[in-house]
């Protein structure tokens, strides 16, 4: 089985990143993009059983600083 | 004063660090990540600056889960001093002794430049030997120093008078400037400046001595 992980900065956390993107996107021409967040996405590949609880500690102990970032999981 | 450097692959700062440390007297061990104690008698840790494991997943992740941090987290719990420097401190955030995070510098560069840092307390063994207010000159080098943590945590690092060093003309978008933060008990710091990059006549200044000078006379009498 598979796991998708989706690791965001927390609503209030500058993301410079995004910011940079936003603007490039504005440069290119394209209007109307009013914001842009940056994430990473993990993909893990688990051993059968794994349960989503099992994965949310994953992602609390390691995949995300839970002090700035957020996550998602979707089960595959 | 009994010393361990802990060296992580992509540590670049440890033998600087070392030496500042020697010359300033003390007895210095550098211990490899995957030792799981830390030398007996250790008085002093130092995480130094550098890229630890390549910053994969986010700067200071993997390094803050590695056997030694587990040590150097029991180090600090039983009132042990740790120092962390650049990635280092970045590695204390990360293992939950410091609080807060260090985030993509605001302008998305790369700073490596001499910045003016402000001293804001001196009620500790790391800044006893400077006095409050006054600002030195520390060499900075990191892509993600823009610490950063929710108004509540700012709030009570003020109120404990835990800001160590703020910058005084910010330069990576840091809440409250800030570029050095204690721990509750004062004995764990964290700063993205590097003080053994200012530490003999040929860096061009030694404002980073006096810190080095301050954790020698404490823990060289303890």
């Amino acid at each position: 089985m598979k796991a998708r992980v989706h690791v965001m900065l927390k609503k209030g956390v500058l993301d410079p990143q995004g910011a940079a993107v936003k603007h490039a996107l504005g440069a290119l021409g394209f209007a109307g993009v009013n914001g842009v967040r940056q994430g990473k996405v993990i993909e893990l590949d688990l051993a059968e059983g794994t349960t989503e609880a099992q994965v949310g500690e994953m992602c609390e102990k390691l995949l995300a600083n839970m002090v700035i970032e957020s996550y998602r999981i979707d089960l595959l | 004063m009994k010393v361990a450097v802990i060296q992580f692959p992509g540590s670049n700062c440890d033998r600087d660090m070392a030496v500042a440390l020697e010359k300033s007297g003390a007895d210095v061990q550098v211990v490899w990540h995957k030792d799981a104690a830390l030398p007996s008698g250790v008085d002093l840790v130092v995480i130094p600056g550098g890229f630890s494991f390549g910053d994969y997943l986010r700067c200071g992740a993997i390094a803050a889960n590695s056997p030694i941090c587990r040590a150097v987290v029991d180090h600090a719990n039983a009132g042990g001093y740790v120092l962390g420097v650049c990635n280092g401190f970045q590695i204390l955030t990360e293992t939950g002794l410091l609080p807060g995070a260090l985030l993509r510098n605001a302008g998305l560069k790369y700073i490596c430049r001499t910045v003016g840092l402000k001293i804001e307390t001196a009620n500790s063994g790391y800044t006893e030997r400077y006095s409050v207010g006054s600002e030195i000159s520390v060499p900075i080098a990191h892509h993600d120093g823009n610490y950063f943590a929710d108004d509540s945590t700012i709030a009570r690092l003020v109120g404990d008078d835990r800001v160590a060093f703020t910058y005084t003309d910010n330069p990576n978008g840091s809440r409250a400037n800030i570029a050095g933060i204690l721990s509750q008990n004062r004995r764990v710091l964290g700063m993205m400046p590097h003080p053994e990059r200012a530490f003999e006549d040929a860096h061009g200044n030694t404002d980073g001595q006096r810190l080095f000078a301050g954790l020698m006379a404490l823990l060289t009498s303890a």
